[in-house]
């Protein structure tokens, strides 16, 4: 029987401990899937971030390096001076990226560092059980804003891709969502592009995916997609913020 | 090439380019700043690689990534930036990341201020980041010392994949003297290849992964006793230590790094004096040398420590003492030296007229 479908190269057998409707898993198929279509699987190195994505280094077939809380792009970096013929991308989530990590992420991206971020922005700190994110949204409920966050208190929800797509070292930024097959394809696509800008040695290239966490959301996979689609969408508009590639696939 | 004369910031530098490090990320801060701009200028010319990070917890987390991907890798700074490193430090211990950190140590607490103190010591031989660990802790006097010191702590951190520490202070960094590259002293190693580096997988079977994350509290605990195995490997040959006139010595100095020279000095006034005044330098801070002490013990009358700071190193040397004789302090916090006279006059009445 001929083989229509096979699972990645690029993801070990491990199976993900990820909640049931987290989108990581989704992500994670689709930088796996990049990495092998652009055959870069045997010279890749990935950094774990601290957050669910923390295992990410028993998934991705590749080297992995696991870095402290925020670090990951200070962690690539060092890798990427070493060795700047291989492939490196970080991992990691708005927590991790936006908040305790800002200026690891704000300077690798001003340095133009040659390496490709995977950013899961899910509104909230999933692993330590939902407390507010960054880029939690104005009125929503985490642990820590249990009455809903107020812009009086804790100001107003950071939009990473916009504001890195400011800088003249960024060569792609581009903000997708994947809450529904389109939607991933797309994701796809943007992936291989951030992958591309590091093969073109175009400089920093950032992925900011909306992803759900239905645990901490107190939500249904379909509420928590259908959730991304009415609420965080609106805030965190999808597109293109910053293009350098020479020939976009 | 004979011997030059250098700062000591920048024969450090120049020591670690020799021994081959090729990658250095730091951020400025005074007394350190000769080994940035040094290395600013030197990397390029060797093919090597010089960043500037945006702090040192950037900085210590790019060393953490060159380190995991093979790199010979090195930075510097002073106890504040030191203070920030902590984290990273801890993660390069726990994932046995060979790199090696130079701490040119100023006054504190706080921003304190730039003059070479020693109040770092706890910081650098105790911990200082969270977790069971150890640190190879390195205190030269010299800044021949320090250029044969930072060599071998290479290899050091190679052989046992752990960070090694250079414990100066800013008064060793600034001073200039001559050193001899040619006659670098160090020991011959079998240091193993990086087969555990992250060098993307290649041809390999396996992946490498660098990582200090074990979820499982008894394979952590398995993995904490392989620390121990390795630090206790460490303490049986990494111990190093300079002893001078102790056989005979009533009253033995202890001290290390800067304030060891003018110790020896004193020690020196003393004798001619006509007491009797040995010298103990601890050069490895960690592991710290429990010999001199164990081989005096029973003839000398006391100890005197001396410390430009209020006393750190004074509680590993009662600890080696085992209070079997009295261990006397003496120093001086923020960056002021110890005063050669009050040493003389401590030594004077410890031993009590006796000469
Ligand atoms: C220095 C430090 N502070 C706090 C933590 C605890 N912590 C672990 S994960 C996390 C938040 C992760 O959230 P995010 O980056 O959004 O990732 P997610 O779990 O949502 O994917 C925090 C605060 C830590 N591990 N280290
Ligand atoms: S807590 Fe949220 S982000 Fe983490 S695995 Fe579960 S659903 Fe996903
Ligand atoms: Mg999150």
């Amino acid at each position: 029987m001929a083989v229509v479908f096979q699972k990645t190269k690029g993801l070990t057998d491990t199976p993900f401990h990820y909640c049931p409707g987290c989108t990581h898993g989704i992500i994670h198929r689709l930088v796996a899937e990049v990495m092998e279509e652009l055959d870069v699987l045997d010279k890749a190195i990935g950094v774990a971030p601290v957050g669910c994505a923390v295992f990410a280094y028993d998934y991705f077939s590749c080297d992995m390096q696991e870095a402290a809380h925020g670090r990951a792009p200070a962690v690539a970096t060092g890798i990427k001076r070493v060795h700047p013929d291989k492939i490196v991308f970080t991992y990691q989530g708005d927590g991790d990226l936006a908040a305790i990590g800002t200026a690891e992420i704000v300077h690798a991206a001003a340095r133009g560092e040659n390496i490709t971020v995977i950013f899961v922005n899910n509104a909230n700190y999933g692993m330590t059980g939902g407390q507010m994110a960054p880029t939690t949204l104005i009125g929503q409920e985490t642990l820590t804003t249990p009455y809903g966050r107020k812009a009086e208190v804790n100001g107003y929800p950071i939009r990473m891709s916009e504001m890195l797509s400011t800088l003249e070292g960024v060569a792609y930024i581009e903000r997708v969502a994947v809450y529904d097959v389109k939607h991933v394809m797309q994701a796809k696509k943007a992936i291989k592009n951030a992958f591309l800008a590091q093969i073109q040695k175009k400089g920093f290239a950032m992925v900011e995916v909306l992803s759900s966490c239905p645990t901490n959301w107190g939500m249904t996979p379909v509420e928590a997609l259908n959730w991304i689609k009415d609420h965080m969408e609106p805030y965190y508009p999808l597109g293109v913020y910053k293009n350098t590639l020479e020939e976009v696939k | 090439m004979a011997k030059v004369l250098m700062k000591g910031n920048e024969a450090l530098a120049e020591a670690a380019i020799q021994a081959g490090c090729r990658h250095y990320f730091g951020y400025p801060i005074t007394p350190q700043n000769e080994v940035t701009a040094y290395m600013a200028k030197r990397m390029p010319e060797v093919g090597g690689v010089f960043l500037q990070a945006e702090s040192e917890v950037s900085a210590i987390n790019m060393v953490y990534g060159a380190g995991g991907a093979g790199a010979r890798v090195m930075t510097s700074t002073s106890s504040p930036g030191l203070s920030l490193m902590q984290e990273g430090i801890s993660y390069l211990a726990g994932a046995q990341v060979p790199c090696v950190i130079v701490n040119i140590m100023r006054g504190g607490p706080g921003l304190g201020d730039i003059q070479g103190a020693q109040g770092d010591y706890f910081q650098s031989t105790k911990g200082g980041g969270h977790g069971d660990y150890r640190l190879i802790v390195l205190a030269p006097s010299t800044i021949q010392e320090m250029a044969d010191l930072v060599q071998e702590a290479f290899d050091i951190a190679d052989e046992y994949r752990n960070p090694v520490v250079i414990l100066g202070d800013g008064m060793l960094g600034q001073m200039m003297e001559p050193v001899d590259f040619e006659n670098i002293q160090k020991r011959k190693r079998d240091i193993p290849e990086k087969t555990w580096a992250t060098t993307g997988r290649g041809n390999r079977e396996h992946r490498n992964i660098i990582n200090s994350l074990y979820i499982d509290p008894p394979v952590l605990e398995k993995y904490n006793y392989q620390l121990f195995e390795k630090y206790a490997k460490a303490e049986k040959n990494e111990v190093r230590y300079e002893m001078i006139n102790c056989e005979d010595a009533d009253v033995i100095l202890v001290a290390y790094g800067t304030i060891a020279r003018v110790a020896k000095n004193v020690m020196n006034i003393a004798r001619r004096e006509g007491y009797k005044v040995g010298l103990i330098r601890p050069i490895s801070l960690w592991p710290f040398p429990k010999e001199p002490f164990e081989k005096t013990v029973n003839t000398a009358k006391a100890y005197l420590t001396v410390e430009m700071s209020m006393g750190q190193m004074v509680e590993d040397v009662k600890l080696a003492v085992q209070f079997k004789k009295p261990v006397y302090f003496y120093g001086r916090p923020g960056g002021m030296i110890p005063e050669p006279s009050v040493m003389l006059e401590q030594i004077r009445k410890i031993a009590g007229g006796v000469k």
